[in-house]
């Protein structure tokens, strides 16, 4: 068992893990941060992406101890309590989701990929998504609102 | 419609958003592995690693010592426990073979995959650790995986009781007019159709957590189900054996089906038995490879085609012969998705005077196969469609001339068909019209003789369905074998408040129903959406239901919603005509309100009726208080949903590179509910059909074990894999839903596929392709263009 570290969604959280357990196991179980989904434990599906430190990244591929000190955000982080975040809305508005289980990866990945992105093309946008995979939405409406949600940055700029 | 549509602006037919977003966004929605109870055991199973074995021995000791393991059980065990322990189809048919199905697997394993004992322990990863260590000593049996060879060649049997591995010999139509068809006519095509199996792939693998309580015997099951109240009966009558009323069965949040959760399968059997055993609540998730492994595949025949058709382009006959795999074990639908969802639908949307199909449904060494989005109806229009496009070639004629001069007319519904259905309505040139005028088809087809020119292949695919929807008429599929009912009950409650209350027994996986039923309820009783509550997936809370495939929910749950609302509505109308002291014929009723015909201000709001009724102080001398009713809808047919799709692609023959560069569905779903959802669920469709067409497909080795057993070896589309899709609907009503929907859940997967095959087949015409089984890869493209040689 180890003692670790993680900042998650600003909080300070102290754990004992064992040394194989993963991060998005450490998460859910331990921290009780449920909005990360897992898809297939193998890094092909994207359910569990988390930003770790800035980056997203699928929390299924690397172990909790390996975060040790890392500042991490996952889905729930994203709103202002009632407020939906941007991204959140146009997926809402387009109507990107329909199970759900890939939203909260789905949001990770395209928050962050937004952060650097001015502009993107459709085909960006599909190229940045690339990762998580969505059996439910054909992906045209993710990639919509995606689209939408960079206008939306782009004007309050 | 209703008297109510004189809303001012509809509820009923707008986009509006989805109330089931919110808490999926913000992460906080509940999927049945977010469930943790005090005390909560973790099962794993262990599955058989070979094809076809007897079990030799199983020691479970070493396992048993470890620590942090609780408990750990056998087939044997479960056997000795003297429960019921059979799954059972749902559909007989009169030579069906039933082998009994047992939730963990006793003296034999039949796929890989099959379980065959289970650990409980304290934690996911001591109970997978622990199931590692079980020593099984099997006894290897030869095995076959597909499944004409498992009937033709000389291979062992999966079930002793299945000669030959035949679990059923189905046929439908009549053979001898289509045999006179194809003397008479001047000339006949055919042509060899391998459908593979699909992996379905909810993006949620299954899972189930059990609470047994030992002292009142009652069991709490949560899990990922379509259908909650099935899946209760099953249990409680045939594998479990809890009594109905003492057995609760929940589906919260489920992620994904597309046919993969409806079934009974051991899994959730094994976990709440295990469950009884220890006396604590148990849960199972479901790895990935172990849904590869174990949810029912989709599709798997092996099918010839031969198409009749006289020179001026009439179809004459169509004749199909098809082995369907059925798997090792009967899953419940896996005798009706290949015998009658399949082959009712083999006509088309086309006047074929005479249709003969003959299907053998083969037992094999491999994961059951049932249906998955399409099921059956998929595989039906796949052949008919591509028999067409064949046909086409034959008499050097374009495709959508020949299907057009087929097509049943507007006039001619109800149209029964060949294939013992009875359409509807449709309207199909428009919907084919529609389509082509998307892509500006004459164009197109010119831009594509110039391109060739250049060496440039561009390819036109076309394909059109219908599909039967909304399973079924109760008695109609009880006397073709049905062992269930095909109604959908809803109850509609007003609330004292004036709000009200919709209980519905079908189950969501991301369609939308509580947003479309509130629409639905709104438009009925004039109510706000807001004040519209919508209740599934809990058999407690619903006392019935059917459950959520065969796209039903909208045409069968909504048309119990709607008529339980107008029953509601009625009553409502009742107790206004006595407060107001008004005949029941001169009351009025309009945007929630109930008012005296020719005295507008003599008016009472449906919700302050809600109120009086529960009072109960003013009532109609022959009228019980109270405001909600339970009303169980069974339709009086299937419906009919059809449309054409369009793909327009570009092969390099050279790379075998297929580039989708437009895909247009047009779909008719009859009314539409809620705008945006149809379409969400027409992109989702089309993704699914894509996939087939051109990426997935499970596989065995010659040992038995799946090849695609992983994400990374089975191809899911990703985003850069599939275009920018162009959806529009045409409106053909139902003209026997009390809505007048027909469903779309199933629509675009159906099409998708005969679609992209259309069009890649289409572009390689000068390289004398006339078909190419799926998944159509580029090297596929490149040995039909002579690569390689
Ligand atoms: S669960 Fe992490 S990528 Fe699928
Ligand atoms: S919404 Fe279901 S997997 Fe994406």
């Amino acid at each position: 068992m180890r003692e670790i570290t993680l900042t998650v969604n600003g909080q300070r959280h102290e754990l004992t893990v064992e040394p194989r357990t993963l991060l998005v196991t450490a998460l859910r179980e331990e921290l009780d941060y449920r909005g990360a989904n897992v898809g297939c434990e193998t890094g092909r599906c994207g359910a569990c992406t988390v930003r770790q430190d800035g980056d997203a990244i699928k929390s299924c591929t690397r172990f909790a101890v390996q975060a040790d000190g890392a500042t991490i955000e996952t889905v729930e982080g994203l709103a202002d309590d009632d407020e939906l975040a941007p991204i959140q809305e146009q997926f809402q508005e387009n109507h990107g989701l329909q199970c759900g289980y890939c939203t909260p990866g789905m949001l990770m990945t395209a928050d962050t990929f937004l952060r650097d992105a001015d502009d993107p093309s459709r085909e960006e946008i599909r190229d940045a998504i690339e990762g998580n995979l969505c059996r439910c939405t054909g992906y045209h409406n993710i990639v919509d609102a995606i689209e939408a949600t960079a206008d939306q940055l782009g004007e309050t700029e | 419609m209703s008297d109510a549509e004189d809303v001012a602006e509809s509820v009923f037919g707008s986009s509006v958003e989805r109330r089931e977003d919110v808490p999926l966004l913000k992460g906080e929605a509940t999927y049945t592995d977010d469930i943790d109870l005090p005390e909560m055991t973790h099962l794993a199973i262990r599955r058989s690693d070979h094809a076809h074995a007897r079990i030799v021995d199983v020691d479970t000791s070493d396992a048993e010592a470890m620590d942090d393991v609780v408990a750990v059980f056998t087939g044997q065990d479960v056997e000795d426990s003297g429960i019921p322990n059979a799954i059972p189809t749902a559909w007989d048919l009169p030579n069906l073979v039933q082998p009994k199905y047992r939730i963990l697997a006793l003296e034999k394993v039949r796929h890989e995959g099959d379980g065959v004992a289970a650990v409980v322990a304290e934690s996911r990863h001591a109970a997978r650790d622990a199931v590692d260590r079980i020593d099984v000593e099997y006894e290897e049996l030869d095995h076959v995986t597909e499944p004409r060879d498992a009937v033709e060649r000389d291979v062992p049997e999966v079930h002793e009781e299945a000669t030959d591995n035949v679990g059923f010999d189905f046929e439908l139509g009549d053979a001898d007019a289509v045999d006179e068809a194809f003397a008479d006519a001047d000339h006949t095509a055919s042509v060899d159709l391998r459908l593979p199996r699909i992996i379905p792939n909810a993006m949620e693998p299954r899972a189930a957590v059990a609470d047994w309580d030992a002292t009142t015997e009652e069991m709490r099951i949560w899990m990922t189900s379509q259908n909650p109240h099935l899946h209760r009966m099953l249990m409680a009558a045939a594998t479990l054996g809890i009594p109905e009323n003492k057995l609760q069965v929940i589906a919260p949040e489920v992620g994904g089906g597309f046919g993969s959760k409806i079934y009974h399968y051991p899994d959730e059997a094994v976990t709440g038995w295990a469950s009884m055993q220890v006396e604590r609540p148990v849960k199972w998730q479901a790895t990935r490879s172990e849904s590869y492994q174990t949810d029912c595949h989709g599709r798997d025949h092996d099918t010839t085609a031969e198409i009749a058709v006289d020179d001026d382009g009439t179809v004459r006959g169509l004749r199909v012969e098809t082995y369907a795999g059925l798997g090792a074990h009967l899953s419940q639908f896996g005798s009706a998705t290949p015998s009658y969802l399949y082959t009712t639908v083999l006509s088309g949307q086309y006047q074929i005077p005479a249709i003969h199909a003959r299907v053998v449904g083969a037992f094999t060494n491999t994961t059951p196969v049932d249906a998955y989005r399409g099921a059956g109806r998929a595989e039906g229009i796949y052949v008919i469609e591509r028999a067409m496009d064949v046909a086409a070639r034959e008499l050097d004629v374009d495709p959508v001339g020949l299907r057009k001069h087929n097509l049943v007319p507007s006039e001619d519904f109800p149209y029964e068909s060949a294939a013992a259905l009875v359409y509807d309505s449709g309207e199909y040139e428009h919907g084919m019209d529609t389509a082509l005028d998307h892509v500006d088809y004459e164009a197109l087809r010119e831009r594509q003789a110039e391109l060739r020119e250049e060496g440039r292949y561009i390819g036109i695919g076309v394909a059109s369905f219908v599909e039967s929807a909304g399973l079924s008429p109760s008695e109609a599929a009880g006397n073709l074998g049905s062992q269930a009912g095909g109604w959908e009950s809803a109850i509609v409650r007003f609330d004292s408040t004036g709000t009200v209350t919709l209980f519905v027994g079908t189950a969501d996986q991301g369609q939308g129903h509580r947003t479309t039923y509130a629409q639905i309820a709104a438009e009925e009783l004039g109510v706000s959406m807001d004040d519209i509550e919508v209740v599934e997936g809990d058999t407690d809370r619903i006392p019935q239901g059917m459950g959520t495939y065969g796209s039903r929910s909208a045409s069968v749950g909504g048309g119990a919603v709607a008529r339980g609302a107008r029953e509601v509505r009625e009553k409502a109308r009742r107790i206004a005509a006595h407060q107001l002291e008004a005949s029941v014929d001169d009351i009025e009723f309009s945007d929630g309100e109930f008012h005296v015909a020719g005295a507008p201000d003599r008016s009472m709001h449906i919700q302050g009726i809600a109120h009086q009724a529960y009072l109960g102080h003013d009532m109609p001398d022959d009228m019980d208080p109270g405001l909600e009713v339970t009303n169980f809808y069974d339709p009086e047919n299937f419906t009919f949903p059809f449309g054409t799709h369009v793909a327009v692609v570009e092969v390099d023959p050279d790379t075998g590179e297929i580039d989708i560069q437009q895909y247009v569905g047009v779909d008719d779903c009859g009314e539409i509910i809620n705008p945006m959802v149809v379409e969400g669920q027409v992109h989702g469709g089309i993704a699914q059909g894509i996939g087939a067409a051109l990426f997935e497909g499970a596989s065995y080795d010659e040992d038995g074990h799946l090849e695609t057993r992983r994400m990374d070896e089975y191809a899911v589309p990703h985003s850069t894999q599939l275009p920018d899709f162009e959806t529009d609907n045409t409106v053909t009503p139902s003209p026997h839903n009390p809505i007048g929907v027909k469903g779309v859940g199933e629509s675009a997967t159906i099409a998708g596929t005969p679609t992209l095959v259309a069009a890649v087949a289409d572009a390689l015409e000068p390289f004398d392709v006339d078909h190419l089984d799926i998944p159509i890869t580029p090297e596929t493209v490149w040995r039909a263009t002579g690569g390689g040689e």
